[in-house]
């Protein structure tokens, strides 16, 4: 695959990724961010997402395992898990955040559980999409080509 | 020698004379000294006398004379010439101490009278005295018996108790016979029997209120005798024949609330009196004294006072008792309009984002297919949702925005802005549309308009946008034109609004723009109803036109915001119509601006400006999040330092950075503002403070003012908005984005 050819999909990818809202316009901020001073600030800050939304979600898991569980703490991770999901851009997983609070406040736990499931599906999803962007992205680079940001026109 | 009783005839006559003076002078003596003794005997008795000196006197004389005519007994026969020599001194004696006496009593006797008449005095004196006494006596008993009435009659604020007491104790202390109340009556034409003593029952007696007796017991404060036969007294059945007893009537006034005004006493001159009449025994000879009267006349009055407190307590427990419900029903009222308010508030809440999300992603993605191939009819069902789903964002705006002008919580974001500039803007956006309908649009500036101002540049903007669209939106050809003064103070006592008068200062002007239209024109009677919500005027012309109906109102409401009044005048359908509005804004001046010293001069202009050595403090709690802000930063050349809890910030902070970023939604989000306001005190070292927050709520916005945060700013934050707040923030140090 030439280099053109995989720019091309990569463009496609990324739009579908919206279309699909997977992420929204705070991704594109993002990726505008990176420049030569700055060449891997998406990969650097999508990895500190994941890490960070593994942990949250492991810290989500245990609480609500709990006999009692402390709405309290279960809310202080939602929170920080949709501050994150909103910084990067991962639309669904912050929306599936914010449904989670609301019942974090009614302290319901059973929906909580259910919201914890969606949350995680929506995080594995975007994180497998996440991924195979950035796989993308380093073979163009690999292939000594640049990634063609300003053709996702908005 | 005494004489015998039996009669000797023999005696020669001048012999029995001899004899019989002899006898005499026998007893002329005994008794003259007898005298002396018994008068020493009975001033010795009495511890009174003061003229002991005259007693003497008066003993010798009456010894001397004694003496003398005991002498003379011997004178009678042959007597010796000692004897005569005796008889001589006595006599001589005698003389010169009946003299003295004499003498003596001259001075004496009308000492003696005046005794008298001083006795006289002090006895009459005495009688007088007792007298007072009797009279003080009777007074302090009729005090008492007043005292003892009036507490009786105080300890109770009940009026029929009241009145009970009164009849009773009256009674009691008078010995009455019988004593009776006459109350008005409603109508004030009538006096009715309202309480009597003896009788337990008083059947509705009446008697007309204008009788001459009543009129003059009322015209007096006395009590006044009236006679028994009188209707007012004659209230018991007549049965037997006997003297009824002396009958006095007294006035009692009946005191209202509304006498007793604060400035001035009570005034009895207009007042209603009722009337109570008190009847001796009959058959007894009593009469009416003057300290009973009295008695009476005091305990009128103290009826009166305790009638009066007995009503005001009454009303006031009326009053009292209407508050309490009312009380309690705007309490009741206060939380429905309470819960009503939080139910919106909430509703707003949720509204607000989820309504803008899914907004955001139509725009989003309609804009998005518009770039791509698209077949002709295709594109035309693009560019129809997109245009129907901005005109969907715009109404959800401007409903957002006008529940939130009505509630109050919105407020105007003042800077300084370019004035002319506003107004080119609008002509730009509305050329098009104008041009299209074939309208000529003409703006017209006055030349002394500033520059520029200080008011809230977005919302002037919207608001002339709004006027000048509907000129557009109403005319079918024509010519629109648009003038923009300084309003003069003459010109603004405008005839429509009389109360409106606008006063130019030295920090502000009045702006006036007048938006006129040669298009359909409106009713004169249609005018109040233009700037209602959501009505809109139903004519065949409107009906096509699109439009909620909300923009004049929130056009007003902004309007009132900026200090200013919005009218129309129209001469009728077809005339076309003239918008103006009057709003107030502040004069820029030079000396406001405030320079940093540290940076470098920054051109508002929102270019590819970098903050280059602008020192900067991120505080955010959230990895991702604190990276992402601090990329942004960071391409935007400023020099970053992130903390992730405030007493690491507190730790780094100095006076060299600029600015602070703390995000809220962290525990002591809010606690690190107060802080740095602590460490540094004066305003030109401390850094400024913003706040990054997804929340959108006005508490939020009003925490962090309390806290002193310089700025606030919603996240998500693009590299755009990240730069304009920067350039905005450096230039007027303050920064409260429109939430």
């Amino acid at each position: 695959m030439d280099v053109g050819q995989m720019q091309r999909t990569w463009v496609e990818y990324t739009k579908s990724l919206f279309r699909e809202g997977f992420l929204d316009a705070q991704f594109t901020q993002l990726q505008l961010l990176q420049d030569e001073s700055n060449p891997d600030f998406v990969v650097e800050v999508v990895s500190l997402f994941f890490e960070d939304s593994e942990r949250l979600l492991n810290d989500l898991a245990r609480a609500l395992d709990q006999q009692i569980v402390d709405f309290k703490r279960v809310d202080a991770h939602v929170h920080q898990l949709k501050g994150s999901s909103s910084s990067i851009g991962a639309q669904r997983v912050k929306n599936a955040c914010i449904a989670f609070r609301n019942f974090c406040e009614e302290q319901n736990s059973e929906a909580c559980l259910k919201c914890l499931h969606q949350v995680q599906q929506e995080y594995y999803l975007v994180k497998n999409k996440l991924e195979t962007l950035i796989r993308l992205e380093q073979q163009i680079v690999a292939a000594g080509g640049s990634i063609p940001i300003e053709e996702l026109s908005f | 020698m005494e004489s015998c009783n039996c009669v000797d005839p023999q005696w020669p006559p001048e012999e029995l004379l001899m004899k019989y003076q002899y006898i005499s002078d026998f007893f002329i003596a005994l008794a003259y000294f007898s005298i002396p003794l018994e008068l020493i005997y009975f001033v010795k008795k009495s511890a009174v006398f003061p003229y002991r000196w005259v007693l003497v006197q008066f003993g010798a004389f009456i010894v001397l004379c004694g003496a003398t005519h005991l002498i003379n007994l011997w004178t009678f026969t042959m007597h010796s010439r000692t004897v005569a020599i005796v008889m001589t001194v006595a006599k001589v004696l005698t003389a010169v101490v009946s003299c003295a006496t004499a003498l003596m009593l001259v001075h004496i006797i009308p000492d003696l009278l005046s005794v008298k008449t001083r006795e006289l005095i002090l006895k009459n004196k005495a009688a007088e005295l007792d007298r007072e006494m009797g009279l003080i006596r009777t007074q302090e008993e009729t005090g008492r018996h007043v005292r003892m009435l009036t507490h009786e009659i105080r300890s109770t604020l009940d009026r029929h108790t009241i009145l009970k007491t009164t009849l009773v104790e009256l009674g009691r202390t008078l010995a009455l016979e019988e004593c009776a109340l006459w109350m008005p009556t409603r109508t004030g034409l009538e006096l009715q029997l309202s309480y009597t003593l003896r009788q337990q029952n008083p059947v509705g007696y009446t008697v007309p209120i204008h009788l001459p007796v009543v009129n003059k017991i009322f015209s007096s404060n006395r009590a006044v005798k009236i006679s028994p036969n009188c209707p007012l007294a004659r209230i018991r059945p007549f049965a037997g024949k006997y003297m009824p007893g002396e009958v006095v009537a007294v006035r009692v006034p009946l005191l209202h609330l509304s006498n007793f005004q604060i400035n001035d006493w009570p005034e009895l001159s207009t007042k209603r009196y009722a009337l109570m009449v008190l009847m001796l025994p009959s058959d007894s000879a009593r009469q009416w004294h003057a300290y009973e009267l009295e008695l009476v006349e005091v305990v009128a009055d103290q009826v009166a006072v305790a009638l009066s407190h007995a009503a005001i307590l009454e009303e006031s427990m009326r009053a009292r008792d209407l508050l309490m419900e009312q009380n309690v029903a705007l309490d009741l009222a206060r939380r429905e309009a309470e819960t009503a308010i939080r139910a919106r508030n909430d509703f707003l809440a949720v509204m607000n984002h989820e309504m803008r999300t899914p907004m955001h992603a139509i725009i989003a993605l309609s804009s998005l297919l518009q770039e791509t191939e698209l077949a002709p009819e295709q594109r035309l069902m693009v560019e129809t949702i997109l245009k129907s789903s901005n005109l969907l964002a715009t109404l959800i705006n401007d409903v957002l925005d006008l529940s939130r002008l009505e509630d109050g919580s919105l407020q105007l974001d003042l800077g300084t802005f370019n004035l002319h500039s506003v107004f080119w803007e609008v002509l730009n956006l509305i050329k098009p549309i104008a041009s299209v309908k074939r309208l000529a649009v003409t703006l017209n500036l006055a030349p002394d308009l500033p520059e520029y101002a200080i008011g809230d540049e977005k919302r002037l903007m919207q608001a002339i946008l709004n006027v000048v669209g509907n000129a557009v939106k109403f005319s079918k050809e024509g010519n629109i034109s648009i003038t923009a003064f300084v309003a003069k103070p003459d010109s603004l006592r405008d005839l429509h609004f009389p109360d409106f008068f606008p006063v130019p200062s030295d920090n502000h002007f009045y702006l006036r723009v007048q938006v006129k239209d040669e298009g359909l024109g409106i009713n004169p009677q249609d005018i109040p109803k233009l700037f209602t919500k959501f009505a809109q005027s139903q004519s065949l012309a409107t009906r096509n036109s699109s439009g909620s109906g909300l923009g004049l109102a929130i056009c007003k409401r902004f309007v009132n915001l900026m200090e200013g009044h919005i009218w129309i005048e129209s001469e009728g359908l077809g005339k076309g119509c003239t918008a103006i509005f009057v709003v107030k804004l502040g004069i820029l001046e030079r000396s406001n601006e405030s320079k940093l010293p540290f940076l470098p001069k920054m051109p508002p202009i929102h270019g590819q400006t970098t903050f280059a050595g602008l020192k900067v403090i991120l505080m955010d709690d959230n990895g991702v999040s604190r990276t992402i802000t601090k990329g942004l930063l960071v391409h935007l050349g400023c020099d970053v330092t992130t903390v992730s809890s405030s007493d690491e910030c507190l730790r780094v902070v100095s006076q060299d950075h600029n600015v602070v970023f703390v995000d809220v939604c962290m525990p002591d989000g809010f606690e690190v503002a107060i802080r740095i306001h602590e460490k540094f005190t004066k305003r030109h070292e401390r850094p400024l403070i913003v706040a990054l927050t997804a929340n959108t709520n006005k508490v939020t916005k009003e925490n962090c003012m309390r806290v002193g945060m310089d700025g606030v700013i919603l996240k998500p934050v693009s590299v755009d908005k990240m730069r304009g707040v920067l350039s905005d923030l450096l230039e007027h140090r303050v920064l409260f984005e429109a939430m």
